[in-house]
């Protein structure tokens, strides 16, 4: 990140690649801030929000969605191009998001068997994130992203400084409000010790067990993690797989995890234990 | 536009193309071509990228597909949750305790108010007051705008206080709820939503008020109808035209089809009548009856209860509407609301087909699922409203070519945009449904 603000009112762009929106959403949904965000900054280009178009160059960019189909390859180098900071925004750019389950399947002979019509529908073997193609300058992560940490961020840009992002267990969050551990106390499996915070431990504020949707955290002991819901709860590996096999499966080491116990259903319809390493090249 | 002689005539050939519709959610194109006033080519592009959510979640459990599907639509992700649901339930025979019930209304509240105040004054009321956007339109209306945001915020709000995060919420579990609220955590959040009510109210008035391009075709309308109550999640498949169906058994009269040029199967009606409407216009056409007072009187006032059938720009009236509709019933549910004795009840999985449709902001959407011996997702099939609408989309843009041809061509193009705008189409949905051919082997 700059240490000085990027510009006195930057030029701002909000682009979309494989996503639902969400994060993106999370912008227009800052309800209390959004007319000033709109003094601070100009939004050149975000189509989901407003007709004008700009096709660049961008002092920040807000970047959505996974590449995953040939042509997000190229959009996206010729957008960090025009790009000075370029940020990726939620899980799928972050992560690969949801889609990139399919990173293990065989997607060729998964589309050749399922459509009528392939040969309309473009598409990559892996969903990949962002970074997987070009430099990232700051990423904000969740499933969706948080509001706050939003509004950190802007507010960051706009006076130069570093944004002040936690990398601690979504364990610590829970510790610090008092949130009964849900493993503990329930015996519910819960992602909380090798995600990283970020969301307000929502899932066991709520009674769950986290999800890991805004992904390891630096560090993270997947494999002792694993022992434990083995030994403690007694859970089949393809169960456990699952646990890992999310919205950010695809990041390492939960991608690791998921390769090595299974939870992931190919093209098939068969569950794969034994899922095919990660194409790397062929996108 | 372009006029060329021919050997015995002039032929005139004019083409309208966005190659990439904005203020609406996904990416989308329109393409309409025009000959000596007959149209030759009326298409809603999608090339939104596919994610394949069918096949993501075969071999998962019911409760891990509620939180998978949500991730298919930012804007609406409770409605995947509660179509999900109440497949799952019907199949499974839980009956969840009555305040579950009403909280899951409530929810459905929350989002239909977050999604038709963002559609209503930020994506499409710029069109009729000649804005790029809801943002600059802020700069001459900014009283009209700060009020859509904190509409829009109690929305929000709601689902938050429900599950934790407006987006992606995560407390709706088969047989009920992760956890329930409190009397209080609502109670708090009432104010706002007096407030909200109030300027939906207003929002009616305001919007009946803009000028309405001329329109008429007259579409067959599909929605849920129940006896006594406004439909999100229950009640029977309608039509205007005699379809009277469970929720569950949306094949019996529909069907989908892929087409090229689009990432998104298209649907119709399996009695070959066709194309047919969902959304707002065709809840409050064919369920009006069930209006809450308050909204019900504000349609009758706005002076749209007919037009709303046959002019698709009108469907913003329908919209507010049901933003009234949507804030009074949950201050009633609130209001009412004690925590349930049994917020989650247990629960046994059976093998079969759990299929169920609910009212998502836009319409009608369609799920099924295959669930096999160990509880687990064999096959699925997911069938959003715009999809569906897709069609009807397509037929209104030949209706209006006929009424753009003497504007100049930026403004019947921009004109076009505002009547797909009518739509709220909803396009990420549309878009992750090109797998369901998926058989096993």
């Amino acid at each position: 990140m700059a240490h000085a603000p990027v510009a006195a009112r930057p030029r701002v762009g909000v682009v979309k690649f494989a996503s639902c929106d969400g994060c993106q959403l999370t912008l227009l949904d800052l309800e209390d801030e959004l007319l000033s965000v709109v003094e601070h900054f100009d939004i050149v280009d975000f189509p989901e929000a407003t007709s004008a178009r700009s096709a660049g160059p961008y002092d920040v960019l807000f970047v959505e969605g996974s590449v995953s189909e040939p042509a997000h390859l190229e959009r996206i180098v010729e957008l960090r191009r025009k790009t000075r900071l370029l940020v990726t925004i939620g899980a799928c750019a972050t992560a690969g998001g949801i889609q990139a389950l399919r990173n293990w399947a065989d997607h060729d002979a998964f589309r050749a068997g399922v459509y009528s019509n392939p040969e309309w529908i473009a598409s990559l073997a892996r969903s990949t994130p962002i970074a997987e193609h070009v430099t990232v300058d700051a990423e904000l992560r969740g499933c969706p992203i948080d509001p706050g940490q939003l509004v950190e961020l802007l507010t960051a840009l706009t006076t130069g400084r570093r944004p002040q992002l936690p990398d601690e267990a979504v364990c610590m969050e829970c510790k610090r409000r008092g949130v009964v551990c849900v493993m503990v106390s329930k015996g519910i499996p819960c992602l909380g010790q090798v995600t990283q915070t970020g969301c307000g431990a929502i899932c066991p504020r709520f009674g769950r067990g986290c999800y890991g949707c805004f992904g390891p955290r630096e560090q993270a002991n997947t494999a002792g993690l694993t022992s434990h819901f083995q030994v403690a709860g007694d859970r089949p590996r393809e169960e456990i797989g699952r646990l890992f096999a999310g919205f950010t499966a695809y990041s390492e080491p939960f991608r690791s995890m998921v390769t090595e116990l299974g939870g992931v259903r190919a093209g098939h319809g068969t569950t794969t234990t034994t899922a095919p390493a990660p194409r790397g090249g062929k996108a | 536009m372009s006029r060329a002689t021919t050997s015995d005539k002039v032929v005139d050939e004019r083409v309208y193309e966005v190659h990439e519709l904005t203020r609406v959610e996904g990416e989308g194109s329109l393409r309409l071509r025009v000959k000596d006033g007959e149209v030759i080519e009326a298409r809603l592009g999608i090339f939104e990228t596919p994610r394949y959510f069918e096949q993501l979640v075969v071999g998962r459990t019911p409760d891990e597909v509620i939180d998978m599907v949500a991730r298919i639509c930012g804007i609406c992700p409770v409605a995947y949750q509660m179509s999900a649901v109440h497949g799952f339930e019907d199949l499974f025979g839980v009956r969840i305790d009555p305040q579950s019930r009403a909280l899951r209304r409530l929810l459905y509240c929350g989002e239909w108010i977050e999604s038709h105040a963002l559609h209503i004054y930020l994506l499409h009321a710029p069109d009729f007051l000649g804005y790029e956007s809801g943002i600059a339109m802020a700069a001459d209306h900014r009283p009209l705008v700060e009020q859509a945001l904190k509409m829009k915020k109690a929305g929000n709000h709601l689902i938050k206080i429900l599950g934790g995060r407006p987006i992606h919420p995560v407390s709706v579990r088969v047989g009920g709820w992760s956890r329930a609220p409190r009397v209080s955590e609502l109670k708090e959040h009432r104010a706002a939503l007096e407030d909200g009510l109030a300027f939906a109210l207003e929002t009616v008035k305001v919007v009946a008020g803009f000028t309405m391009p001329a329109f008429a075709r007259e579409p067959r309308v599909v929605s849920l109808r129940h006896p006594a109550e406004y439909p999100f999640s229950d009640g029977r498949i309608v039509s205007s035209d005699g379809v009277d169906l469970r929720p569950s058994a949306w094949r019996d009269a529909f069907e989908e089809f892929q087409v090229e040029g689009s990432n998104a199967l298209h649907a119709r009606s399996l009695d070959g009548k066709g194309v047919y409407l969902l959304g707002p216009a065709a809840r409050v056409v064919l369920a009006g009856e069930q209006l809450h007072p308050l909204a019900k009187e504000a349609l009758a006032a706005s002076g749209y209860a007919e037009l709303i059938r046959t002019n698709i720009y009108a469907s913003i009236v329908a919209r507010a509407v049901e933003l009234v509709h949507a804030f009074a019933e949950a201050i009633d549910i609130i209001d009412a609301y004690q925590v349930p004795a049994e917020p989650l009840v247990a629960w046994h999985s059976r093998p079969g087909v759990a299929a169920w449709a609910t009212e998502a902001p836009r319409g009608l959407l369609f799920h099924r699922y295959e669930v096999d011996e160990s509880g687990r997702i064999r096959a699925a099939q997911i069938v959003p409203p715009t999809s569906q609408n897709q069609a009807a989309i397509e037929a209104d843009l030949v209706v209006a070519a006929k009424q753009i041809l003497d504007l100049p061509h930026a403004e019947a193009t921009r004109r076009l945009e505002q009547m797909i705008r009518s739509y709220d189409p909803c396009i990420s949905c549309a878009t992750h449904f090109l797998d369901l051919r998926i058989e096993e082997a």
